[in-house]
């Protein structure tokens, strides 16, 4: 089958049902989707499917044939990091990092849709598990986002 | 020297290589080596057009291009550490934090050179509490030695010569040289026999909101976890132990699976079961249809969250126990009371439940294992993977590599890596990298200890406590887990926080009944601080309200002026909350201070309760006194998170016990706190300087009975153990 992962297209000869996260994992080596909890519970997973925020840990590979699949890696681009990003470091929001590659997933697929979310958008919208604890700091990166503007 | 490159898969872009690049320079010759370190990805590739680096001392390495390496010796597990404890070797170093790269030491490393990192493993909130000194030390030993090369580069006396940024400047004539410029002649100068450590008003980089080092290379997903090593020609391990603890396997079927899509290899382990694949998720996977017959004791099996509690009850009315604090004449005072106030507080024992999950990746080349893993405690691994792979220890190396979380589950107790180990062996000479699963971790873990405590006291006719007694039934981790004996029966940890109470209670009685269970204990974060701040703080409000005070004017009074911090902290929460002013209608507060981990804290908690018990909690204040605020933006990170971790606790933390496993597994019956149920956090850093105190866990403590003490005064109901949702309380946003 053919996944196209970051604007990329890699050919891969694996089970339909293996799980997305998997096949990126260990047949694509991309490592930025985390394993957490394989019941897509947590998050740490999360890849966006056409701009749609994902738990790949419980996805088949095979349905991922034909869209487009965006993991953290592919956020920046030509060396320029996405504005989520940005905030993340400008506000400091990682303590570990382990599920903040799908926490910014979350939230750029948020911002896509609601360029001004509210408190009450992002509480929909966010809901990766953290255990580290960085809920505030992540509320805070995204309205930063949105109060500048810029086309997430 | 040792490189690993792993081709990258077509069309990935450059970050997909995996590079273990250690440089090493064997020199012996006048003590000085390079020493041998993990460079994150991205440092990998600047490594190789290093300029060429001079070390001072086992801490510091200077560039030709004045870049200076700062070793960290301890792990980072999102604590921060691996900025803060560098902070404060560059502060004295002096120079520009701009220019400073932080660089692990490894442990293989530290033993080659006896030991020469000290104790590199990051437990107990105390890198910055032990390690403080003799990293400011390293920093200024090699800024002596820096000034003194540079005095004779410049033909100048040193004592007329002053560094800063850098740069050592000659004050009378102006003249100057950088230290990339004399580091290779400070690094043959004796160290001196003594240095004087910076004045605190002096620091410029202690106490300032630095960047976390590692935050830029983790949102690129540059950063690997132990989970992410990936080596040429490496297999997958998933594994599973007896359901109940310590049983063993029987026997073994795996014919359903051996001839499996990408099965390699299914081991029996003797007390647990490997599926060694080609990909993960098949190993894990083909797991499930291997068929397995255990072994399990019948009284093991027996065991349930029941049994313990009927156990833990026996303790508390035996009467012998281990006395950890006896002041005065408790029991005698108590038996002559008119009125003897007594409450029994429990709290559960409670998985770590670690983002990433258990792992550790294992190479076994002959006799040499290089290992990958996410470990709190990289000696503790390097000695259990030699047992494990049976190699000499010194034929181990053990890489460092970022924690997805700690919270006390990777510390010395290397039941993982023991596990790894012997994967690795059984595989060799291929490289494997075990996974656990999430049910696996839950079901696995060494548990915060369930605790039961009794407390009875009496009170004066103008409410002060005359007389208190708390017995503590409860798991000792030091025995149980560490096999260690207990100094006249005590474990500090289960008493912690009754034994060292800092009221002024004439009568004092705290002892300690030990009922260990078959149940793994081990240190969650916070530890004793993550459940007997609960038990003391609630049971002191109940005593304030039987007097009819307000409970933070009955701590006061009981807070001697041998106490100074502990009430100041109080009064800067206090101030903080506005205690003095009403609340909205409906809403209550509750507060509790505490010490721990050499820190001073406190919390107060608003809170609003409806007919549905649905718990609303309006604002959490939260502050700590930690001596020195070393890195300001990261202790308010830490109050923040430990918010969190001790809400999940709080409202739906409980592992128990049926059947002598335990019955929860994931996620969906093991409730961790999601971003919308998040409150209002503020935090109080309120430094008083003079000591060194942990940040990491104090701040958890007393949370719980500020909580508790809320929901209190919210409802008239006293709660009186953990988690909320057993008392059919639930948390609702604010």
């Amino acid at each position: 089958m053919k996944l196209t992962i970051n604007e990329h297209v890699h050919e891969l000869d694996v089970e339909p049902e293996m799980p997305l996260l998997w096949a990126l994992r260990d047949e694509l080596d991309i490592k930025g989707p985390k394993f957490g909890c394989g019941v897509a519970q947590c998050g740490a997973c999360t890849v966006l499917l056409n701009g749609e925020p994902m738990r790949s840990c419980s996805y088949p590979v095979s349905a991922a044939v034909g869209q487009q699949v965006v993991t953290i890696e592919g956020l920046e681009k030509n060396g320029k990091l996405h504005p989520v990003q940005q905030a993340w470091i400008d506000h400091e929001v990682p303590q570990c990092g382990y599920c903040q590659g799908g926490q910014m997933l979350a939230a750029v697929a948020l911002l896509k849709k609601k360029p001004k979310p509210t408190d009450e958008d992002i509480d929909a919208a966010m809901t990766n598990i953290c255990r580290c604890g960085t809920y505030a700091r992540i509320r805070a990166a995204i309205h930063a986002v949105a109060a500048k503007g810029v086309h997430a | 020297m040792s490189q690993v490159t792993v081709k990258s898969a077509q069309g990935i872009a450059r970050r997909d290589f995996l590079k273990f690049s250690a440089t090493v320079s064997a020199t012996t010759g006048a003590g000085f080596s390079f020493g041998f370190f993990v460079p994150s990805m991205a440092e990998a590739a600047d490594a190789k057009a290093a300029p060429t680096a001079q070390k001072v001392n086992a801490w510091i390495e200077i560039r030709s291009d004045e870049t200076v390496i700062i070793k960290y010796a301890r792990a980072e597990m999102g604590q921060g550490s691996s900025t803060s404890a560098p902070m404060l070797v560059a502060d004295e170093l002096e120079v520009d934090w701009k220019k400073v790269k932080v660089e692990f030491a490894t442990a293989h490393e530290s033993l080659a050179q006896k030991r020469v990192y000290g104790d590199m493993s990051s437990v107990g909130s105390k890198t910055i509490q032990n390690s403080h000194e003799y990293l400011r030390q390293a920093g200024a030993a090699a800024r002596e030695m820096l000034i003194v090369a540079g005095a004779q580069a410049m033909n100048v006396p040193s004592s007329e010569c002053v560094a800063k940024l850098g740069v050592i400047t000659h004050t009378g004539s102006k003249k100057s040289v950088t230290y990339g410029q004399v580091a290779q002649a400070a690094a043959q100068l004796n160290p001196p026999a003594t240095v004087t450590l910076k004045d605190p008003k002096d620091w410029k980089i202690i106490g300032q909101p630095i960047k976390r080092r590692e935050i830029p290379d983790i949102v690129r997903a540059k950063i690997r976890y132990g989970i992410d090593t990936q080596l040429p020609g490496m297999v997958y391990a998933a594994v599973m132990s007896c359901p109940v603890f310590n049983g063993k396997v029987k026997s073994l079927d795996s014919s359903k699976v051996i001839n499996r899509r990408g099965i390699i290899k299914v081991l029996d382990m003797g007390d647990f079961v490997a599926v060694v694949a080609n990909n993960w998720w098949r190993a894990k996977e083909a797991l499930k249809d291997v068929s397995v017959e255990w072994d399990v004791p019948a009284d093991l099996a027996k065991t349930s969250s029941a049994s313990i509690s009927q156990f833990f009850h026996e303790g508390l009315n035996q009467a012998e126990a281990a006395v950890a604090r006896n002041d005065g004449d408790t029991l005698g005072a108590l038996a002559k009371a008119d009125k003897v106030i007594e409450a029994e507080y429990f709290t559960p024992y409670l998985a770590h439940s670690t983002m990433e999950p258990m792992g550790y990746t294992g190479w076994l080349q002959g006799d040499t294992l290089e290992v990958w893993t996410s470990t709190q405690s990289p000696e503790a691994t390097l000695a259990v993977s030699a047992a494990g792979a049976g190699v000499k220890i010194e034929n181990v190396k053990v890489y460092q590599v970022q924690l997805g979380g700690g919270l006390g589950r990777r510390g010395g107790s290397q039941d993982f890596s023991l596990q790894g180990a012997k994967i690795a062996k059984a595989m060799s000479p291929l490289p494997v990298k075990m996974l656990w699963t999430r049910e696996e971790d839950t079901q696995h873990d060494f548990y915060r200890p369930a605790s039961l405590v009794k407390l009875r006291a009496t009170q004066t006719a103008d409410g002060h406590i005359s007389a208190m007694h708390v017995r503590v039934s409860a798991p000792s981790i030091l025995n149980q887990l560490l096999k260690l004996p207990l100094p006249k029966g005590i474990d500090p940890q289960a008493v912690a926080c009754f034994s060292d109470h800092p009221y002024a209670i004439e009568n004092s009685l705290v002892d300690y009944a030990q009922r260990n269970t078959n149940v793994p204990v081990g240190f969650w974060r916070s530890v004793g601080h993550s459940q007997n701040p609960f038990v003391r703080e609630s049971f002191i409000d109940e005593l304030a309200h039987a007097a009819g005070k307000d409970p933070l004017e009955f701590r006061l009074s009981m807070l001697s002026d041998k106490r100074p911090k502990d009430k100041a902290i109080l009064l800067a929460v206090a101030k903080a909350a506005d205690y003095s002013s009403p609340l909205p209608k409906g809403v209550f507060r509750g507060i509790a201070e505490t010490e721990g981990y050499g820190s001073y804290t406190a919390c107060v908690c608003e809170v609003s309760v409806n007919d549905k018990k649905e718990v609303k909690i309006h604002r959490i204040v939260v502050g700590i006194d930690p001596g020195y605020a070393v890195n300001p933006d990261n202790i308010q990170a830490q109050l923040q998170g430990s918010m969190v971790h001790g809400l999940s606790a709080i409202f739906w933390g409980e592992i128990t016990i049926k059947d002598g496993h335990v019955e929860q597994s994931n996620f969906h019956d093991y409730r961790m706190m999601r971003l919308n149920e998040m409150p209002k956090v503020q935090t109080v850093i309120a430094p008083t300087g003079g000591f060194w105190g942990g940040v990491g866990e104090p701040t958890q403590a007393p949370l719980g009975p500020s909580l508790a003490n809320a929901i209190f005064n919210a409802t008239g109901t006293r709660v009186r153990s953990f988690p909320l949702k057993n008392h059919g309380f639930t948390l609702v946003k604010a």
